[in-house]
């Protein structure tokens, strides 16, 4: 039996909830719109960077090194006398694409097999648990950074390094929405319609569990662009002279007194990155399992 | 007579969250307690019963407010009061039980402990001191080797332990109201009725008054000796227990009579009151009950009946309060 | 209590399969090195006799599984081989950095915890609104940014233009270490916060709307008697686990942070042996880590229990 004050709080978050449903059109949804305004514009920034770039990024200028901002450089240039504002926006273009396709390999390879694991279960199940358990317990900055190590320098062996660490996320968040997708009724009808397992597989659980991963998978991003930038940072990462935020962030460390905006403004860039893919991840998430939101 | 104890006046509450036009859940509701006096309100979930509860113990959930009205204790009136003096007076002199002895214990702290919380901030006691306080307090209700009990967890006592101790917990500071929330339907039958026994014994004992939600008119009549019938926000009849159930004026008060068994007339068929209650949002205009009355006539559905005195100290607000009394005695 | 806390012996023999698992990995490590490791580690320059002699040092030449034995068994007499470069046992190397390292992460979740509750308590306290709405912005703004940028601008403020904390270095006395440890700390605790402040912040949304909290209040309790006696304790223990789960998490965080206040912690022994490409010390830095990310697991347990008197790992384990 409820009280009249839960019946009242039921009845207010139902409201709520209703409210928040994707009933409202998604152009409506605020944190989706902001998202897709500020990863767009970066996107665009990245892809447009020969067209946007005023000066050559890697084009050294000894006689012109460390200026303050000026109307020829707008955030003045490096200790090379390469224009700041073209490494900038150079820069966007290297460190999205490596943030992007970094998720790639971990999300296929991870959801598959947490899903083949949460729904076969058994033996096969727990082994892959025990691997994932093991894998936790590396720190993803250290596992990354050795790795890289091992795998040498070049983007390549940063995406293998991403991939070898972050698939047990997406296992483990695949397998979980399995486990509970394979109990529901819908699953269980189409098993004893004689449905095989790739199919319900495929067609009956993939859908509701991607979406989870989808969501992961936004901010899996933000987590790998800090990686890349963190690389950069530590002299780890994309080869010099490329254009890379962390990179400029190290070249601008040194000149911290007297040229703030060299180490400052990348860290900014960063943090309007991540911000749009968290809202991105937020709005996503409001939009495909919108009752789970609180 | 003394001035009242508690004296509620035109209380209105409602839902301010999240409109500008706030949607009212109680509606001009009045009602007194006397010193020691036992007070039942009686409705169906979603009465409001509960919030008016709640409202003179400040305790109401997030969102809800009171938006008009009085509520005056002891003299002192309560709304708009700081909240920081207003706490002041819960424990010694106002004390609340809950519903749900389960969730109304908080799960992390020893209940002797919760016990000694009160005693210990009002009564100046010492951490010993209040301890000693608890066990005493779980002594009198009846806890079998208080002294083991008090250092339990409240996972792992039963469910009536639970409640005996919400009771010592809401009596360790000798309140003069204590305001009871269905304190035994989470219950079962034969600790119910213990726990009611209880609750009364304590009460004569300490000479609390109890103000005392529920929707069972069976356990008002054991424990109270007045009563306010509330529907849909509003009351719709109050007076003493014996002349209300004798003589039920208002046909809500009659039909919740005829839906409940009567241990007296068991061969007597229950009646269930067709419909539903209104919605708080859509509320009928003119008297909620109207839509599910036998008796409705035209000017049920313009304007609230006032209330109406029927007899010494009965009220009820009804247009046909005579007609009904007539109707039922013909019956 | 002390009932519950049987469950610790079980626990750690839980752990073992994931400790060995690790132990694994880590030696695996070495023969992810592309080609012979012993050349790769020493560079196309490195002569014939040098490479056969790292080989031997590293044990390259004889079948793996005994390799890994071998490894095991000296894993177990706290043997974790020679630093390439300091020609110093790895062991000591890593004991000497442990300590600075600890210190950080230690401050750092003291400092953490002590920005969080308050704010995640005035943001709780009423959801939607304007300070809600602040610490809220904070938590998003505060995921987005690179530990390390994070230190830098401290730097920058506190250091540089305000002169109020050292910039670098890790002192010599107790006082001179809090002291000098204070800006890397806090730019791992604002790294901190935001996991923090939103788990906490959930947790005592729910707290405050619980049945208990209202029997507190009409017990009298308000204000910070009723946040410290009743919200706290219950609103702390999901947050716990989040710690629990994230720490490994920040531990990474640490050792780039480290770089950035050059302190001579097991960051800078990472990735100081990184560029010296000195193997075993990078595996015993790792290896350590992962270790100690297993431990927190454990000890996220007992805290859970000590915290929350209905979990009972040791009953659980029984049945």
């Amino acid at each position: 039996m409820m009280s009249p004050a839960e019946l009242l709080n039921a009845r207010l978050q139902q409201r709520r909830a209703l409210r928040s449903r994707s009933i409202k059109p998604w152009y409506r949804n605020g944190a989706l719109m902001a998202g897709i305004v500020i990863v767009g514009a970066l996107v665009l920034i990245a892809v447009l960077a020969p067209l946007l770039a005023p000066y050559d990024p890697i084009a050294q200028d000894l006689r012109n090194t460390l200026a303050s901002p000026s109307a020829e450089h707008w955030l003045g240039t490096d200790k090379f006398g390469r224009d700041i504002l073209s490494r900038l926006i150079w820069g966007a273009q290297v460190d999205l694409r490596v943030g992007f396709l970094a998720v790639l390999i971990p999300f296929v390879f991870g959801s598959v097999l947490g899903a083949i694991a949460g729904y076969f279960g058994g033996w096969l199940d727990t082994i892959l648990m025990r691997i994932v358990d093991v894998f936790f317990a590396f720190p993803f900055y250290v596992m990354v950074i050795v790795l890289v190590f091992i795998f040498g320098s070049g983007e390549a062996s940063i995406y293998l390094a991403i991939a070898a660490v972050s698939w047990v996320s997406y296992a483990k968040i695949v397998r979980g929405e399995v486990l509970v997708a394979k109990k529901q009724d819908y699953v269980t009808a189409a098993r004893l319609g004689g449905m095989s397992h790739g199919r319900i597989l495929v067609k009956h659980i993939g859908p509701n569990v991607l979406s989870q991963a989808i969501i992961y998978g936004m901010s899996d991003i933000v987590m790998d662009i800090m990686a890349i930038v963190t690389l950069g940072y530590l002299g780890l990462g994309i080869a010099p002279p490329t254009a890379e935020w962390g990179s400029m962030i190290n070249d601008g460390q040194e000149f911290i007194t007297t040229q703030w905006q060299q180490a400052t403004i990348p860290g900014l860039m960063v943090v309007v990155a991540s911000l749009g893919l968290s809202f991105l991840g937020d709005g996503l998430s409001d939009l495909l399992s919108p009752e789970r939101r609180k | 007579m003394t001035d009242p104890l508690l004296s509620v006046r035109s209380l209105s509450i409602g839902v301010t969250r999240g409109s500008t036009d706030p949607t009212l859940i109680v509606e001009d509701v009045s009602f007194d307690i006397s010193k020691g006096e036992r007070f039942g309100i009686v409705g169906e979930s979603g009465s409001g019963k509960s919030l008016t509860l709640r409202a003179i113990g400040d305790l109401l959930p997030r969102g809800v407010e009171v938006l008009a009205g009085s509520i005056r204790y002891n003299g002192t009136e309560l709304v708009g009061m700081p909240r920081s003096s207003r706490r002041k007076l819960m424990g010694p002199e106002i004390a609340m039980i809950f519903q749900e002895p389960m969730t109304a214990l908080n799960p992390v702290v020893r209940v002797g402990e919760q016990i000694a919380e009160g005693p210990r901030r009002y009564l100046g006691m010492t951490r010993a001191e209040s301890m000693a306080r608890a066990i005493e307090m779980m002594a009198k209700t009846g806890i079998p080797d208080p002294v083991r009990r008090a250092r339990a967890y409240p996972h792992e006592l039963s469910g009536g332990l639970r409640q005996r101790i919400m009771i010592a917990m809401a009596l360790s500071c000798d309140p003069r109201l204590l305001l009871c929330d269905e304190p035994t339907t989470a219950l079962d039958v034969t600790v119910q009725h213990q726990v009611l026994r209880l609750l009364e014994d304590l009460c004569d004992d300490s000479g609390a008054a109890l103000a005392f939600v529920t929707h069972d008119l069976a356990v008002v009549n054991q424990t109270c000796t007045d009563l306010a019938v509330m529907y849909s926000g509003h009351i719709v009849e109050s007076g003493t227990v014996r002349e209300v159930l004798s003589d039920p004026r208002h046909p809500y008060t009659q039909g919740l009579l005829d839906s409940a068994p009567d241990f007296d007339r068991p061969e007597r068929p229950l009646i269930p009151i067709p419909g539903f209650p209104p919605n708080v949002a859509s509320r009928p205009s003119g008297c909620p009950f109207a839509p599910r009355c036998p008796f409705v006539v035209e000017a049920c559905r313009t304007a609230m009946p006032p209330m109406v005195t029927v007899a010494p100290g009965h009220g009820a607000a009804c247009i046909e309060a005579d007609r009904i009394s007539r109707e039922l005695v013909a019956r | 209590m002390i009932d519950r806390l049987k469950f610790i012996p079980a626990r750690l023999v839980q752990s073992l399969p994931v400790a060995l698992g690790v132990t694994l990995i880590v030696f695996l490590m070495a023969h992810l090195l592309p080609g012979n490791a012993a050349l790769a580690l020493l560079g196309e320059r490195a002569t014939d006799a040098s490479v056969a002699a790292l080989t031997e040092q590293l044990g390259l030449n004889r079948p793996i599984w005994e390799q890994y034995f071998i490894f095991l068994t000296r894993l177990l007499q706290g043997d974790l081989g020679q630093s390439l470069t300091y020609q110093l046992p790895v062991t000591d190397l890593v004991f000497q950095a442990i300590p600075v390292t600890m210190s950080v992460l230690g401050y750092a979740l003291t400092l953490a915890l002590l920005i969080s509750i308050p704010l995640a308590a005035l943001a709780a306290f009423r959801p939607g609104g304007a300070r809600d709405l602040g610490v809220r912005t904070y938590t998003l703004l505060g995921q987005g940014m690179p530990q390390f940028w994070v230190g830098i601008m401290l730097i920058l403020l506190l250091g540089v233009n305000l002169r109020i904390f050292p910039v670098g270095g890790y002192g010599t006395t107790m006082v001179d270490h809090l002291y000098f440890l204070f800006l890397p700390s806090l730019t791992l605790a604002i790294a901190m916060c935001p996991t923090i402040i939103r788990s906490l912040r959930s947790s005592m949304i729910d707290v405050l709307g619980s049945d208990y909290v209202g029997t507190a209040k009409s017990k009298g309790a308000y204000g910070v008697a009723l946040l410290r006696d009743h919200v706290l304790r219950n609103a702390a223990i999901p947050t716990v686990s989040v710690i629990g789960v994230n720490l490994g998490y920040l531990v990474g965080g640490s050792l780039v942070i480290e770089q950035v206040f050059a302190l001579p912690g097991l960051g800078s022994l990472m990735i100081n042996a990184i560029f010296a490409r000195d193997f075993p010390t990078i595996q015993g830095v790792t290896l350590f880590v992962a270790l100690f990310v297993v431990v927190v697991g454990i000890l996220t347990d007992v805290v859970y229990t000590m915290l929350d008197p209905r979990v009972d790992f040791a009953s659980k384990d029984q049945t």
